[in-house]
């Protein structure tokens, strides 16, 4: 039923009979086809997923680890399965080094509590980058208060580069831990992480690498990165919501403190003295969230049994075009315009406001994200309150782009004041 | 003297009856944008931080006065849809006693579709904006 190696079967791309295994994009919105262009906010499921996950309820729903009983063994099984299946889809080098979390949020929150506790001290430094996610903010800050730590941040450029030079500058020997987002959610950057860890590591320096946009769209490999930590949601990976893995080298994790308190975390309990279940169980207390920890499976299959290299081919083209056919609009602006950049498009209109341009193109079936992004101090940083964010997946076609462009113009003839 | 304003409940159902002639979202869309581009701008000297609502996606500048018992509204946004939905809660309770003010239900919102498409979104702040009008009430009622 589950495996934990990756299949073989590969199958070639083609948009149009990918677009089949994803029931939502047949559907219309206002009576108009469905262009979902939020993938960046979270990627649409594939029927084997959605599968996977009823027929867990409606098969072998079951408390798992402790239970005696078949169907208690059943879905421990899988669930233990997905943990070995996911540290080959990483490559990590031990299913330890799995923790199942709710999402990339709580991985970084877990991180920031208990390598906060064991490791950071008054007056040590955590360093996060200019494009961060406020998950990727917030837990340090909170973090630093509790420590008495400072936070500092790598710069960026007006392209939405981060400055290496200064980032070199900022690691001093107060620096404890680097945080710093792989792919950015609101200008597409991909970060040089294996550079940044390298030079982390040069300097005895733990790195985190935000990877939760970054996993829908590229293979990653932990040893070959060699980052301490990696977080990432199974949402944005054609999983379900609310799970999530945070990787952390075995030695790291075996030193830090846990997270939470509760069944399964422990080894025995009394009142004088409790002692902790071995890692990654140290980190997951309570009854785990089995089944959607089982549909990611399904994701990682689905992932697997395609072309990946054509996929993410693919995204790069759609990118490529959308670039050039939003450039012909003389009012639009683009927003992060990095060398080395994902399938994200964030633009401004001129004298056009984002949100009303967002709710036209909605009216359209045209699904993008306005706002900030949840990254205030990119927008801060660039110097606009927001954008429209139309970012790609490899089921998304050329002619939704057709479709996002016309929607922009006719945003522009309504709306610009 | 002040001319009687309708009182609440008539002018959300002429409203209602508007919204009645569209098929569809866009047209709706459409017609509160239109609303929002007719709105007057509000006067620079209003638009400060006191008088600022900010939603999640849009800054709201609510200014209040009362004249003989009455409040008045004004106000604008940097979203012209949001501009729309100002006019349409202003249609509604301007010229009104702040204790109809108050207790207005202003159930037009659900029935003419605001609702599902905007209140549910932290994007918008239209719950914000109905709240602030009401505290504004609440304070010349005690002052009146």
């Amino acid at each position: 039923m589950l495996t934990a190696v990756e299949p073989t079967k590969k199958v070639a791309f083609n948009v149009e009979e990918v677009r089949k295994d994803f029931p939502i994009l047949k559907q219309k919105v206002y009576g108009k086809p469905l262009i979902y262009l939020d993938n960046a906010a979270t990627s649409q499921k594939p029927l084997v997923m959605i599968n996977a996950l009823t027929d867990y309820y409606a098969e072998y729903n079951a408390n798992i680890h402790r239970g005696v009983h078949y169907l208690s063994q059943k879905a421990s099984q899988a669930y233990d399965d997905v943990r070995v299946k996911l540290q080959h889809f990483i490559n990590a080098s031990s299913e330890r080094e799995i923790v199942f979390t709710r999402g990339t949020t709580e991985s970084i929150n877990l991180v920031a509590y208990s390598f906060g506790r064991k490791f950071i001290n008054k007056g040590d430094e955590i360093l996060i980058s200019a494009m961060e996610h406020h998950s990727n903010i917030v837990p340090w800050q909170l973090m630093c208060e509790d420590r008495g730590a400072i936070l500092k941040v790598i710069p960026m450029n007006d392209k939405g580069e981060l400055l290496m030079d200064e980032y070199i500058k900022l690691l001093t020997p107060k620096t404890k831990l680097v945080a710093v987002v792989h792919t950015s959610n609101s200008l597409g950057t991909i970060n040089p992480v294996k550079e940044m860890i390298k030079l982390a590591h040069e300097r005895n320096i733990k790195f985190l690498v935000d990877a939760a946009q970054a996993i829908a769209h590229e293979p990653l490999d932990v040893q070959d990165l060699d980052c301490d930590f990696l977080a990432f949601s199974g949402h944005k990976m054609f999983g379900p919501t609310g799970i999530g893995v945070l990787y952390g080298k075995l030695s790291l994790l075996e030193e830090m403190p846990p997270y939470q308190g509760g069944g399964d975390m422990i080894h025995s309990v009394s009142f004088e003295k409790t002692t902790y279940n071995e890692v990654p169980f140290k980190f997951e207390a309570g009854t785990p969230n089995v089944a959607d920890v089982i549909a990611l499976s399904a994701s990682i299959d689905y992932m697997y049994a395609m072309d990946r290299t054509a996929a993410a081919n693919h995204e790069v083209l759609l990118l490529k075009y959308a670039i050039e056919q939003l450039s012909t609009i003389s009012e639009v602006k683009l927003i992060g315009t990095a060398e080395h950049k994902t399938s994200v498009v964030s633009f401004i209109i001129d004298r056009v406001n984002a949100l009303d341009a967002g709710m036209y193109l909605d009216t359209l079936g045209i699904a993008v994200r306005t706002g900030h992004h949840c990254t205030e101090p990119v927008m801060t940083r660039l110097g606009i309150a927001g954008t429209i964010r139309a970012s790609f997946l490899f089921y998304n076609t050329f002619s939704e782009i057709d479709a996002l462009v016309n929607g922009v113009k006719g945003a522009i003839k309504l709306l610009k004041r | 003297m002040i001319t009687q304003m309708p009182d609440i409940k008539a002018v959300e159902k002429e409203i209602v009856e508007e919204f009645e002639l569209f098929d569809d979202w866009a047209d709706k869309y459409q017609y509160i944008i239109e609303l929002g581009q007719k709105l007057p701008a509000l006067d620079d000297k209003y638009k400060i931080d006191a008088n600022r609502i900010k939603g999640c996606q849009s800054s709201v500048w609510l200014n209040c006065f009362e004249k003989e018992g009455h409040i008045y509204f004004e106000a604008d946004s940097d979203s012209t849809f949001v501009k729309g939905e100002i006019a349409l809660l202003i249609r509604v309770l301007n010229g009104q006693r702040p204790e109809n003010i108050i207790s207005s239900q202003l159930e037009f919102i659900d029935v003419i579709g605001l609702r599902q498409h905007v209140a549910v979104s932290r994007a918008n702040g239209l719950a914000s904006m109905i709240k602030q009008m009401k505290l504004y009430a609440v304070a010349f009622q005690s002052r009146i």
